[in-house]
């Protein structure tokens, strides 16, 4: 008992903390403390990213396999808790100037990073649906939090609605799951599920699942949500949908495919490659209209998602440390890019519409560059480091036998890159304008959107080991 | 004799009331809510037929945390939805379309 509770340490101390910090902003000073949260909440979760990065060994298994923490799950929680801090710190002077920075945002913001660090551990059905609602049931509450707001309100509702939906469709598909294989951990199930011999109530139950699970990574047909939500909500919370529970529902999705289908890819291979087909070309095709950078972002994510899931759908270990590298690339480089957009405003309102970046080249030499960087790595051009993140899924499909997946991957994201290279057309060769953008001196926001981009080319050399941690972390999943 | 298919059917059926109700409904969004408390609670059926089919105890613990999760997730909703009446002063659902998607 107290082995299996050591094993969970750091999700038990990261739910103490919300506990109490939430019991410590209702006794004092509510609103007026939580700058101070903001910067607690974001220590705590880097000093737990630390330690879970530094101190983990091995695979170890609690309460009786419904809790796994493996080297898969200790690389996605490090990325998962890094960038819930980033994005925490981002955005604290925003919603600071917009009177938005209630003490219950960052509370709700590590509860949510329980819930993501339980997802990608879940060893078992109901300790994932757990994790997920726990993750999901704290973001419809930050997509709705400016409540005076009609676009947030409505953002929040639809988030819940479709969320809701998605819950549903995944929990039916784990009481089939559970009916069929007669279990629901995973364990037991991938005894179960051995291709040829899955039976059609199982094949019932992972098409729910599937379903369930591309809902909360806003794979093409189940991404109607994604848009909505991303304009509506404040752009801080945007930036923290963009980045960490992405990376947790992906890694969710690996987990469930390898650890309880894993014996049947034939089985999902050809569903989770339809997925990935169908959300890299909506995602290039439909961002071409946009001009809300916040909508254009959200469409980008849903191509994005596309590739990973590419990675995911080729059902080796090639394939999911191919996918672990290219949502921490995707992850670094959305923090760059959205520290860019929570820069953007005038007259001190923030503003989202792409125009008005006309000849910002012209103001803001240096952060123009960094975002020209970061838009080129988005589009896969090749000296930045998206463009490796693009190469290593596409030879995994490729190795896999998904030729015709890795050639759609290419002509998508030829298309992408039209949306991306317009916005670096109108910062350098845009119409002239009157009133250009005001010059916002937040020295977090320049630091984030530096570093981001200066990761895009140097992390070309070694991709600062994130690939030999990708490698190992896949090898404990795919056996 | 009334066997495990029977309870999987009413399930099943109840389930896809659930989705039509949340598709097709065009008045109201309480509506919407109550069908997904009732997909929650088809599964739910699914679960507790499961569990006494194969005689095995974990399918009746995953109802009661889905029981538990459902309440939680009815009280967020209502929460939402109160927000979004103040601002919007209806809760009718074609008028949920500030933003087109």
């Amino acid at each position: 008992m107290s082995a299996d509770l050591s094993i969970i340490l750091p999700e038990i101390l990261l739910s103490l903390f919300a506990i109490f910090a939430l019991l410590g902003g209702v006794y004092t000073g509510k609103d007026g403390v939580a700058s101070t949260l903001v910067w607690m909440t974001s220590a705590v979760m880097i000093v737990l990213a630390a330690w879970i990065g530094l101190s983990g060994e091995g695979t170890n298994v609690a309460f009786n396999g419904m809790f796994v923490d493996d080297g898969f799950a200790r690389f996605s929680k490090v990325v998962v808790l890094l960038s819930a801090a980033a994005v925490l710190i981002m955005g604290e002077g925003y919603m600071r100037t917009r009177g938005l920075l209630r003490f219950e945002y960052p509370i709700l913001i590590a509860l949510s990073a329980v819930g993501m660090m339980m997802m990608v551990s879940a060893g078992d059905l109901m300790s994932l649906y757990m994790g997920l609602e726990l993750q999901s049931l704290a973001l419809y509450v930050v997509a709705s939090l400016r409540r005076d707001s009609v676009k947030s309100t409505e953002a929040g509702l639809k988030y819940f609605v479709l969320g809701a939906l998605s819950s549903g469709l995944l929990l039916y598909g784990a009481s089939l799951v559970y009916g069929y294989a007669g279990t629901t951990v995973f364990s037991g199930i991938i005894q179960t599920a051995v291709h040829g011999e899955v039976s059609l109530g199982l094949l019932f139950g992972l098409i729910f699942l599937i379903s369930g699970l591309a809902f909360k990574v806003s794979a093409v047909p189940f991404h109607m949500w994604t848009p909505d939500v991303y304009e509506g909500a404040p752009t801080p919370v945007t930036a923290f949908f963009a980045t960490a529970p992405k990376m947790a529902a992906m890694c969710l999705f690996a987990r469930v495919m390898h650890d309880a289908f894993g014996g049947a890819v034939a089985d999902w291979q050809q569903i989770v490659a339809l997925l990935s087909l169908l959300s890299m070309f909506l995602g290039a095709v439909a961002a071409i209209g946009q001009t809300n950078i916040k909508r254009l972002m959200a469409y980008s994510s849903i191509a994005h998602m596309g590739y990973a899931l590419m990675g995911l759908a080729a059902g080796t270990v090639l394939g999911v440390e191919a996918m672990l590298v290219y949502m921490a690339i995707y992850i670094t480089m959305n923090i760059g890019t959205f520290a860019f957009i929570l820069l953007m405003e005038k007259d001190g309102q923030p503003v989202t519409d792409i125009a008005s970046l006309n000849m910002y080249a012209i103001a803001q030499p240096g952060r123009a560059f960094a975002m020209l960087v970061l838009l080129f790595s988005l589009a896969g051009v090749p000296p930045m480091l998206g463009f490796f993140g693009k190469l290593y899924v596409l030879r995994a499909a490729y190795d896999a036998g998904l030729a015709w997946l890795a050639i759609a991957g290419v002509i998508a994201s030829v298309i992408g890159a039209f949306y991306y290279l317009r916005i670096v057309f109108y910062m350098y060769f845009g119409e002239e304008q009157a009133d250009g953008l005001d010059v916002n001196k937040s020295p977090i926001l320049w630091g984030f959107l530096m570093a981001s981009a200066a990761i895009m080319v140097f992390g070309i050399i070694n991709m600062f080991g994130v690939e030999a941690a990708a490698t190992a972390a896949a090898a404990t999943l795919v056996n | 004799m009334i066997g495990l298919e029977h309870y999987l059917t009413v399930a099943g059926t109840l389930f896809v009331i659930g989705i039509f109700g949340l598709f097709l409904n065009r008045k109201n969004i309480i509506i919407m809510l109550m069908s997904i408390e009732l997909m929650l609670l088809a599964v739910n059926i699914n679960l507790v037929a499961f569990s006494s089919f194969l005689g095995d105890l974990v399918g009746q613990v995953f109802t009661l945390f889905v029981l538990t999760v459902a309440a939680a997730e009815a009280a967020i909703g209502l929460a939402i939805l109160v927000c979004f009446f103040r601002n919007r002063g209806t809760i009718a659902v074609e008028d949920v379309n500030v933003m087109q998607g």
